[in-house]
């Protein structure tokens, strides 16, 4: 077994349980958290071509640089909305977020 | 078979990635089954931490930095802050067990489908240079040929924590 292949399926796996943590986790900070474990196996995969790839360079190391900033910034901005909702609902939870379905 | 298993265990790089592979693995199936949200945070912070011992593994040490300060600290912290700031109920029992039957299922397909598109595909690799400094090969090559993204990301920063700051202030004043 090549190495490479261990690398991506590990990030198949991080992706396929943040998916499954995103899709069923009722508490909004959770599914967040789950979207970042999501970003995480993106990364992991940018990474490992980045050594093994079929053109191994430094470059895919920079994507993900780049890629960690915009999660930086996602979490901000998703946890402002998360304590504003807070504030006029008075509930953290995903399936009471529904106000633009009626 | 067990040769290859056996040339698989024996060697250090194959080893580390093993045990840093079962942390991480690990990490991610507790903050599925624990039932507080605290410790689902704290269990996701123990992955994002050996996350930046595989990146060490894979040469980018840069990265691994990066990681442990950003989401280790900052993104845990802020999630942190996050469940502080609002109410949650203690128990999350599933309401919903037919959902979260039919989304595992889903999940699972596509693993499954990942798994073979993985399987079958080959990778023809060739020889990894990291430079003999890691960071310094990442600055040069970030304020030279990928100048742009980057101030447009300074840009986009921006933006967002002022936008962040305004959705989170109090209205009433």
């Amino acid at each position: 077994m090549n190495l490479i292949t261990s690398y991506i399926l590990l990030g198949a796996i991080l992706f396929c349980i943040g998916l499954y943590g995103a899709l069923t986790k009722r508490s909004a900070v959770i599914v967040l958290l789950s979207i970042e474990l999501m970003l995480n196996a993106v990364n992991l995969n940018l990474i490992a071509f980045s050594k093994y790839g079929v053109q191994p360079s430094i470059t895919g190391q920079i994507f993900s640089l780049f890629n960690i900033t915009i999660a930086a910034a996602e979490v901000a901005v998703g946890i402002a909305l998360l304590i504003a909702l807070y504030r006029l609902r008075g509930s953290s939870d995903v399936t009471d977020m529904d106000s633009t379905k009626r | 078979m067990w040769e290859n298993l056996h040339a698989f265990f024996t060697t250090g790089e194959s080893l580390l990635f093993l045990v840093f592979a079962i942390l991480i693995i690990s990490g991610a199936v507790l903050m599925i089954n624990f039932t507080k949200v605290v410790h689902m945070v704290i269990s996701l912070a123990f992955t994002f931490l050996s996350l930046a011992g595989l990146y060490v593994l894979l040469q980018a040490e840069f990265v691994a930095f990066v990681q442990v300060l950003i989401y280790a600290g900052a993104v845990t912290i802020l999630m942190i802050f996050g469940i502080m700031l609002t109410r949650h109920e203690s128990n999350e029992e599933p309401r919903r067990p037919l959902h979260d039957l039919l989304m595992a299922v889903g999940v699972l397909a596509l693993f499954g489908f990942l798994f073979f598109a993985i399987q079958r595909a080959s990778f023809p690799g060739g020889p990894f240079d990291p430079g003999e400094d890691n960071t310094r090969a990442i600055g040069e090559l970030m304020f030279t040929q990928y100048v742009i993204p980057f101030e447009l990301l300074s840009l986009l920063l921006t933006v967002a924590f002022v936008g962040a700051i305004i959705l989170a202030k109090r209205e009433d004043e």
